[in-house]
């Protein structure tokens, strides 16, 4: 018993490391529209490349731009990615799941053979397709990292709506003449709730990583718009010069990705404790 | 899919500033004037004889193009396979023996670590290690498996290493986790503590019951892992300049080289169904169990 106690103190200091974390990145974010140290988009051109300095705690980029002013304006391009793919996701994914758990027959085989064709691709993949027709740029790539999030979801919702839709209270609820939609929405859909806020966490974190290739490949955010991923390949430029500039963005992302992961796999524990004890 | 879009082809090829004629012209020479199922018949064609059409931009077939890059792509893939399951089977199996002790929880710590690195940053850091501070490797560019063109086997081989060990330490971060869970799973079935009442050693134990029966969830995860590994490269070989698939890719895009996109695209989403493809067939050769259930 000694141990189970311990591994529940330990999975709870996970998730409170991993909360503190993101609402550290959410803060950051939220801060940015009111206060940074410097305008991100301000050239300082005579004193680019600088060390840490009182004035500029980490430090300017090769076009004297405040690393700090990027680093917190940059999170709000990896907020907004993960939110808006994680979105499209839910929105999409969790509608085609229910209604193949709904329906069954034809139209579960054909959102089932839809989730396999759009798994094989991946959301780079998907961004690369999109940006070779449309050119690259935030709207592209965030469009890209949902379409990829559509079946995950989409297989998450229908697997555990199918469990929940055996269990005797929709039984119940069925004799009682409560539609199919109405028995979905009044039961299956919260009781898959947790199960899908655990998902989101885990495919924001997925979000912010693709998000954050795209724009270091030059297929994502566009200047002058900071973000992480851009920082580190024009970081990559300066490698011998100022090789400090490559850790800073990439810690960033370390950092919330870890965060993300941290919350997800806390709430699991909170929302269904069974899984706990298996592991 | 790309008839389902709005535009043409060719008026993506060549620009806002194309003239009519020109994108009149192009369609002529891409055959987009003709109905779309004969040209999607065509393509599947072309898909399963290797003839995949021209390049524009470097007016080559794509086909060749393809082949000369998938002797970088397909070696850097495999290393990074290698060197993910031999680092995920050694940590997986280490934490489930230390299931709950300092040696498992210091994994299970690293590995989440390791989950959250991007994959390309982790690239710039070893470029900042091994070539710009130790001048171990070259911080990048392939220098070929030919001894005439100045490469070799071995430098070829080199000029991978750094670029496997980014693709693979992440994967390997997640594939610990797995290893180890399924192992520990497996540890408290009733066929383990018989196979050790009977005196089996713990090595026999473990290669003949445990890894055996550990391995199908552990498969899935590789099998998905591999797909991937092989987007990765896109993003690595960037990092690194390796002329494999992603650099073709990727130079394809600036180049508006549409039909490169499209060709490398889908060979990349066909080895992934390819793979998984794979994977559901060695679940049965691993566990004859399957087949009876399937029968």
């Amino acid at each position: 018993m000694k141990g189970a106690g311990s591994r529940v103190r330990w999975r709870r200091a996970n998730f409170v490391i991993g909360a503190t974390l993101v609402t550290l990145l959410v803060g950051l974010a939220l801060l940015s529209f009111v206060w940074t140290p410097y305008s991100p988009t301000d050239l300082d051109i005579p004193h680019k490349l600088q060390p840490p300095t009182p004035a500029h705690w980490l430090g300017t980029d090769s076009l004297g731009r405040d690393i700090v002013s990027l680093l917190i304006v940059g999170s709000r391009v990896s907020i907004a990615v993960g939110l808006i793919a994680v979105g499209i996701g839910i929105a999409f994914g969790v509608g085609i799941g229910l209604l193949a758990a709904v329906k069954r027959g034809w139209v579960e085989e054909a959102v089932m053979r839809f989730a396999d064709f759009t798994f094989a691709f991946p959301a780079l993949l998907s961004a690369i397709m999109l940006t070779a027709i449309y050119g690259p740029g935030l709207v592209t790539s965030i469009v890209a990292i949902g379409i990829f999030n559509v079946p995950v979801f989409a297989r998450i919702t229908r697997a555990s709506a199918l469990v929940v839709r055996s269990r005797e209270f929709v039984l119940a609820a069925r004799a009682l003449g409560k539609s199919e939609w109405q028995i979905t929405i009044e039961h299956v859909l919260p009781n898959i709730a947790a199960l899908l806020i655990v998902q989101a966490t885990i495919q924001f974190a997925i979000a912010i990583l693709a998000e954050a290739a795209l724009s270091y490949l030059g297929l994502g955010t566009q200047p002058p718009t900071p973000s992480w991923g851009r920082m580190l390949n024009e970081a990559q430029a300066q490698l011998f010069q100022a090789p400090q500039l490559a850790i800073y963005p990439g810690v960033a992302i370390a950092l919330t990705v870890l965060g993300l992961n941290l919350m997800g796999d806390g709430l699991r524990d909170i929302l269904d404790p069974r899984l706990m004890r298996r592991r | 899919m790309l008839d389902v879009l709005p535009g043409n082809a060719a008026e993506v090829m060549l620009g806002e500033s194309a003239t009519p004629e020109s994108v009149a012209a192009l369609s002529a020479k891409l055959g987009l004037d003709r109905p779309a199922p004969v040209r999607y018949a065509d393509w599947m064609k072309g898909l399963a004889t290797g003839e995949l059409g021209t390049s524009i931009a470097y007016d080559t077939p794509i086909a060749q193009l393809v082949a000369e890059r998938l002797v970088v792509t397909v070696p850097l893939a495999l290393m990074a396979m290698a060197l993910t399951t031999l680092l995920a089977f050694s940590l997986g199996l280490y934490a489930a023996s230390r299931h709950g002790r300092g040696g498992d929880i210091g994994v299970m710590a690293a590995s989440q670590i390791g989950i959250a690195i991007p994959n390309f940053w982790f690239a710039i850091l070893l470029i900042l290690a091994f070539a710009v501070k130790l001048r171990w490797f070259s911080a990048g560019g392939f220098p070929g498996w030919s001894e005439a063109d100045g490469g070799g086997v071995g430098a070829g081989l080199r000029a991978l290493v750094l670029p496997a060990v980014a693709l693979a330490v992440v994967q390997a971060a997640i594939l610990a986790r797995i290893v180890r869970s399924a192992v520990l799973d497996v540890l408290r079935e009733d066929f383990v503590r018989t196979a050790r009442a009977k005196g089996a050693t713990p090595r026999g134990v473990l290669w003949g019951h445990v890894l055996r029966n550990a391995m199908v969830p552990v498969l899935t995860v590789m099998g998905l892992q591999f797909a991937n590994l092989l987007t990765g490269t896109v993003v690595i070989e960037n990092v690194f300049s390796l002329p494999g698939l992603g650099r073709l890719v990727f130079q394809a895009i600036a180049n508006r080289d549409l039909l490169v996109v499209r060709d490398v695209v889908m060979l990349l989403a066909a080895a992934v169904v390819l793979i998984n493809f794979v994977v559901d067939m060695l679940y049965v050769v691993i566990d004859p169990r399957l087949r009876v259930r399937a029968a």
